[in-house]
C-alpha cells in the first residue's frame, strides 16, 4: 500500500511536470514577461482572441465543369473532322447545364461513323445518348463531374494558400470549409483590412491566348450585325481594355475563337519586368515546354493573322503575328503600375484560380477587441475558480484541500493538453475552460457526498473512502460520456470559435477524470495512511 | 459543514405544481416565439453586416444615424452596445443591402460615412493617417514611406519602423481598447522623430472599428439548418446512450426534460429580445449535457435503490433517490451556476448571450431533472400499470459496466 502510494505520487508529479512544460515550455527566465512570452508562445490564440480575419468562399464549381466540356466540345470537332465527317455543329445549349454537349446537323451516312467516335473516345467520361434527327446529347457522368469539381476545389484551396503566402501572411489557414459545399475557409491572423488580401484571393487570373476571328467593332451590337446576328458555335464576343489595339485605341470588342491556343495552366513562370525602350513596367511570362511547342506551331503556321491576349475574360492585347513565338511573351501597356505588375506576375505564377470565387463571409476582429477579450475572459476565470475554491474549502473542510489541489491539476492539465496539440484557444474556448472548472468539482462533489453518507451509515473512514469513490464511479463516467456527446457533436458542426469551445470542454472532461476519480484518491489514501486505524477524516 | 442533512421532501407529491412552473415558462416562451419578437438571430443566421464602433466620447446616436441616412445607407440599425460607459454602437444593416457580389460594400460605407461626419478635426485632417484605425501593416509602411530616421530603403528600416508601429499599436489597443487619447501621449514611447512624424501626418479621429461581420444570406441558411441539426443529433445521442445504459423510458424521460430545457431557454432569448448566435447555440448543446448529467445522476440513484427495495412503490423510491443526491445536485449547480455567473459579471459583451444561456440553463435543467425527468418515469409506470401489463419498472440492466 505504502509503496503503491509512492509510485502513484510520482506519477502525479510526473503528469504535472510533463503540462506545465506544455504550457510553457521552457521559458528564458522565470520573470513574470518572460513567462508570459513561454505562454503566449506555446498556447495559440484563435482570431477572436488575437485579432484577424475570417473568410468563407464559394468556388464556383460548376464553372470548372464547364471548361472542362468547352475544350471537350473543342475536342469531338476536331475528331469528326479528322474521321471525315463535315457540317457537323458542336454545342452546349443550355447555359444552365454546364454539363451537357449536343450534337447535330450529322449527315444521314455518317451516323455510325460519328456513333463509333463517340463510343471510343467519350464514354468513359460521359453518358452518350441519340435523338431525333441524328442528334446526339453527352451528359458528363456524375463521377467524372464530382471529380472536376473536387479537383477545382482542390486546385483553389493551392492557389489561394500560395497567394496568401506570398502577401507575406503569417501563419494564414486556408482549408476546406465543412459545413458548405465546395466552399473554402481563410484565416488570416493579423489582418484587420482584408481589402488587399480579397483583391488577391478574388482575380481569377486566367491569362490565355486566342485566335482572332473578327473584329474590333465599337459595341456588342455592331459586332453582332457585321456577323450576320448569328455568333458562330465555336466564337465568342469579348471586350477589350482601352489601347488594347494600339495606343490610344478606346475600349472595342471582338470575335475569338472560344478555345484558347494556351491557357491558364500553360505558363511557367512570370516575373515583372521593364519595356527596354520605354522603361514601363510590365509583366513577362513564360510557358511550358507543352504549350510553348503548341504556340510554336500555330504562330508559324499563322503568319500575318491577328492574336489576343485575354486576361480575366477581357483583351488586354491584340497583336499581329509576325513569326514563330515559342514560349514567351508579355503583358505592357494599360497604365500597368509597379506594384500592379508585381501583383500579377505573382498571380500568374501561382496559376490561375480554376473558377471564380464568390465571397459568403468575412468577419473581422480588431487587435483592440481581443486583447480585451483575453482581458476579459482572465477575470472570470480567475472570479469563478476562486469561489468554486473557497466553497470547497468552507463545506468540505480537510476534503476541501483535496477537490481544490485536483481542480489546480485539472486546468493545468487542459492547459498543457491545448499546448501540446497546438489546439487553438477561442474566446468560447475560455468560457469552455470556466465551466469545466465548475463541472470539475461536479465528480469531487459526487465522492465526497458518497463518502459522507457511508460514514453516516457506520462505516470506518478507509471504507468508506473506498465504498464512496467506487460507487460514485459509475455516475461519473455517465455524466462524463454525456457531455462528451455534446462536444463531439459541438466540434463536428462548429465553425472556427465554437470549435475552440468544443476542443477545450473535451480536453477538460479528460483531465476532470483523471484528477477526480485518481489524483484525488491518492490525496485520500495518502492521508489515511498516516492516521491510525478508525480516526476520523475531514469531511 | 452541511446545508442538506437527510431531507425528506415528497417531490412527486408537488408534480401538479412542477407542471404548472413548466408549463407557464413554456408557453410565455411559445407565445413570444409565434406572437412577440419571435425568434431574434444574431447576423450569423440572418445574414448581413454588422459593424461594432468605439468612440472615445460618448457617441450621439441620432447624429450617427443622421449621417448615414444622408450617405444613402438602405435598412440602417444604429443602437447603442454594452453598458453606456463603454461608448461602443452596433451599426447593422440587413441582409438584403448585404449583396454578396461586393459583400464589403457596406463597411466600407459606415466607415466612410463615420470618418466624414464623426472624425474630430474635420477637414484638416485630410490626406493624414487615421491613427485610430489604422492597422499594424499600414502603420508600419505609412512610417516607412516618411521615414522619419532617413534610413532609406532598407530592412533595417523596415524592421524598425515596424517595431515603432508595434509600440504605438500595444498602447493604443492593449492599454486603451483602440482608442488613442491624444498623439502627445505617445511621448516616450516611440522615438521623438517618429513622434513628431505622426503629430504633422496623422491624427486620432475618435472612433475605432472593433469588428466587422458580414454574412452572405448562403452562408446564414447553411448555419440555421447545421444549427437545429446539431441540437437534434445532440439529443439523439443522448437517447441513444442512456437507452444503452440504462432502458428506453429512462431515455426518453431524460430527453423529454432536456427539449423543455432547451425550448425554455430559447424562450427567455425570445422574451429578452436576446439575439441567438452560434455561441448561444453551442452553449444550448452544453446544457443538453449539463442537463443529462444531473438527470443521470438522479437515475443512477432510483435504479441503485430499486435493485436493493423492490417492494417499495416506485414513488417513494424515486422520491429518496432525489432526496439522497439533492445535496450533490444543489451543489455541483450551485458552484457551476457561480462560475457561470462570473463569467456573465466579468466575460465582456461578447460572451454575454452565450453565458446568460448557461445561466438561464443551469438554473432550469436542475430543476427539470427533479421536476419533469424522475416524475415522468412514475407517469410511465402508472399509465402501464393501468393498461393492465408488467407493472415493476426495469430496473434490470446492471448499474456496473
Amino acid at each position: 500500500m505504502q509503496k503503491n502510494l509512492k509510485a502513484k505520487t510520482i506519477a502525479i508529479i510526473a503528469v504535472l511536470i510533463i503540462f506545465v512544460y506544455g504550457i510553457f515550455g521552457i521559458p528564458h527566465g522565470i520573470s513574470g514577461a518572460a513567462l508570459k512570452q513561454a505562454l503566449a508562445k506555446n498556447i495559440n490564440l484563435g482570431l477572436d482572441l488575437k485579432g484577424g480575419t475570417h473568410l468563407v468562399l464559394q468556388v464556383q464549381v460548376d464553372e470548372a465543369v464547364g471548361s472542362a466540356t468547352d475544350s471537350d466540345a473543342g475536342a469531338i470537332q476536331t475528331d469528326l473532322q479528322q474521321n471525315g465527317i463535315t457540317g457537323v455543329t458542336v454545342t452546349k445549349p443550355d447555359p444552365a447545364r454546364p454539363d451537357v454537349i449536343q450534337i447535330s446537323g450529322v449527315p444521314a451516312d455518317k451516323v455510325s461513323d460519328v456513333s463509333s467516335v463517340l463510343n471510343s473516345r467519350y464514354s468513359a467520361r460521359y453518358g452518350i445518348s441519340s435523338g431525333v434527327n441524328n442528334t446526339w446529347t453527352l451528359t458528363m457522368k456524375n463521377t467524372t463531374e464530382q471529380d472536376l469539381k473536387q479537383a477545382a476545389l482542390d486546385k483553389a484551396i493551392e492557389v489561394i494558400n500560395q497567394r496568401i503566402n506570398s502577401l507575406g501572411v503569417a501563419e494564414a489557414v486556408v482549408e476546406p470549409y465543412q459545413l458548405g459545399s465546395y466552399q473554402i475557409l481563410v484565416e488570416l491572423p493579423g489582418v484587420d483590412d482584408p481589402g488587399r488580401v480579397r483583391d488577391v484571393i478574388q482575380s481569377t487570373a486566367r491569362l490565355e491566348t486566342h485566335e482572332v476571328l473578327g473584329g474590333p467593332w465599337p459595341d456588342k451590337q455592331t459586332a453582332m450585325q457585321s456577323l450576320g446576328g448569328v455568333l458562330p458555335p465555336d466564337a465568342e464576343l469579348m471586350q477589350s481594355l482601352p489601347g488594347a489595339s494600339n495606343e490610344g485605341s478606346s475600349a472595342e470588342w471582338y470575335e475569338l475563337k472560344k478555345i484558347p491556343i494556351w491557357g491558364g495552366t500553360d505558363i511557367r513562370d512570370a516575373q515583372p519586368g521593364h519595356n527596354p525602350n520605354t522603361n514601363e513596367p510590365e509583366v513577362d511570362f513564360f510557358l511550358t515546354n507543352a504549350a510553348g511547342d503548341k504556340f510554336a506551331q500555330f504562330t508559324s503556321a499563322n503568319i500575318g493573322k491577328y492574336m489576343a491576349i485575354v486576361l480575366d475574360n477581357r483583351v488586354r492585347e491584340v497583336a499581329t503575328i509576325k513569326g514563330e513565338i515559342h514560349d514567351q511573351g508579355n503583358i505592357a501597356g494599360g497604365g500597368i503600375t509597379e506594384q500592379y505588375a508585381k501583383d500579377l506576375s505573382m498571380l500568374l505564377r501561382t496559376g490561375a484560380l480554376p473558377a471564380s470565387i464568390r465571397y459568403l463571409q468575412e468577419s473581422t476582429i480588431g487587435p483592440s477587441l481581443g486583447a480585451d477579450s483575453i482581458h476579459q475572459g482572465v477575470i472570470a476565470s480567475i472570479a469563478g475558480m476562486l469561489a468554486v475554491m473557497i466553497f470547497m474549502l468552507v463545506y468540505y473542510r480537510g476534503a476541501g484541500i483535496n477537490a481544490d489541489l485536483a481542480l489546480f491539476l485539472n486546468l493545468v492539465i487542459l492547459l498543457g493538453f491545448m499546448g501540446f496539440a497546438g489546439a487553438r484557444l477561442t474566446l468560447p474556448g475560455i468560457a469552455g475552460v470556466i465551466l469545466t472548472i465548475g463541472m470539475g468539482v461536479d465528480s469531487n462533489v459526487l465522492i465526497f457526498e458518497r463518502i459522507r453518507e457511508e460514514l453516516r451509515a457506520g462505516k470506518s473512514p478507509a471504507a468508506a473512502v473506498d465504498q464512496g469513490f467506487s460507487h460514485a464511479l459509475t455516475t461519473i463516467i455517465d455524466t462524463h460520456v454525456t457531455t462528451i456527446v455534446s462536444a463531439i457533436i459541438l466540434f463536428l458542426f462548429g465553425t472556427g470559435p465554437v470549435k475552440g469551445f468544443a476542443v477545450t470542454l473535451s480536453f477538460g472532461l479528460f483531465a476532470n477524470f483523471f484528477t477526480s476519480v485518481f489524483v484525488s484518491r491518492v490525496i485520500f489514501d495518502a492521508n489515511l495512511s498516516r492516521k491510525l486505524h478508525g480516526e476520523p477524516i475531514s469531511i | 459543514m452541511e446545508l442538506f442533512h437527510d431531507v425528506k421532501i415528497d417531490w412527486l407529491g408537488k408534480k401538479w405544481y412542477f407542471l404548472g412552473f413548466s408549463l407557464i415558462f413554456s408557453i410565455a416562451g411559445l407565445l413570444s416565439l409565434f406572437f412577440w419578437h419571435h425568434l431574434p438571430l444574431d447576423v450569423d443566421f440572418r445574414g448581413g453586416t454588422v459593424v461594432r464602433v468605439k468612440f472615445a466620447q460618448k457617441p450621439d446616436l441620432d447624429r450617427i444615424r443622421a449621417a448615414a441616412n444622408h450617405a444613402g445607407l438602405q435598412d440602417v440599425r444604429i443602437a447603442q452596445y454594452g453598458p453606456a460607459a463603454n461608448d461602443e454602437v452596433l451599426i447593422t444593416l440587413s441582409r438584403s443591402a448585404t449583396s454578396e457580389a461586393a459583400i464589403d460594400q457596406g463597411r466600407a460605407a459606415i466607415v466612410s460615412t463615420l470618418s466624414q461626419n464623426y472624425a474630430t478635426g474635420g477637414a484638416e485632417n485630410q490626406g493624414k493617417l487615421d491613427l485610430d484605425n489604422a492597422s499594424r501593416e499600414g502603420l508600419a509602411q505609412w512610417l516607412e514611406q516618411k521615414d522619419p530616421e532617413h534610413m532609406g530603403d532598407t530592412s533595417d528600416a523596415e524592421v524598425r519602423y515596424q517595431q515603432q508601429a508595434d509600440a504605438v499599436l500595444h498602447y493604443r489597443d492593449d492599454l486603451h481598447s483602440g482608442i488613442l487619447p491624444s498623439i502627445d501621449e505617445l511621448h516616450g514611447l516611440v522615438d521623438p522623430a517618429v513622434l513628431s512624424a505622426l503629430q504633422q501626418g496623422a491624427y486620432v479621429s475618435g472612433f475605432s472599428v472593433r469588428s466587422v461581420e458580414i454574412v452572405g444570406a448562403q452562408v446564414g441558411q447553411q448555419l440555421q439548418k447545421q444549427a437545429i441539426l446539431a441540437t437534434l443529433y445532440s439529443l439523439l445521442g443522448m437517447l441513444v446512450y442512456l437507452w444503452f445504459r440504462f432502458e428506453l423510458i429512462y431515455g426518453v424521460a431524460a430527453v423529454v426534460a432536456c427539449f423543455h430545457d432547451t425550448l425554455i431557454t430559447v424562450g427567455a432569448f425570445s422574451l429578452m429580445n436576446m439575439e441567438i448566435s452560434l455561441t448561444v447555440i453551442a452553449a444550448i448543446l452544453t446544457l443538453v449535457g449539463y442537463s443529462m448529467n444531473d438527470t443521470i445522476v438522479v437515475f443512477d440513484r432510483i435504479r441503485e435503490n430499486l435493485r436493493l427495495s423492490r417492494r417499495e412503490p416506485l414513488a417513494d423510491v424515486v422520491n429518496r433517490s432525489i432526496n439522497q443526491t439533492l445535496s450533490r445536485t444543489v451543489l455541483t449547480s450551485g458552484l457551476t451556476f457561480l462560475t457561470v455567473l462570473s463569467l456573465f459579471l466579468f466575460g465582456g459583451e461578447v460572451l454575454r448571450p452565450f453565458s446568460f444561456a448557461l445561466v438561464i440553463g443551469i438554473l432550469i435543467g436542475t430543476y427539470s431533472s427533479i421536476a419533469i425527468a424522475a416524475p415522468m418515469l412514475v407517469a410511465y409506470q402508472d399509465w402501464r400499470s393501468q393498461r393492465g401489463r408488467g407493472a415493476a419498472l426495469p430496473a434490470a440492466k446492471k448499474a456496473r459496466v
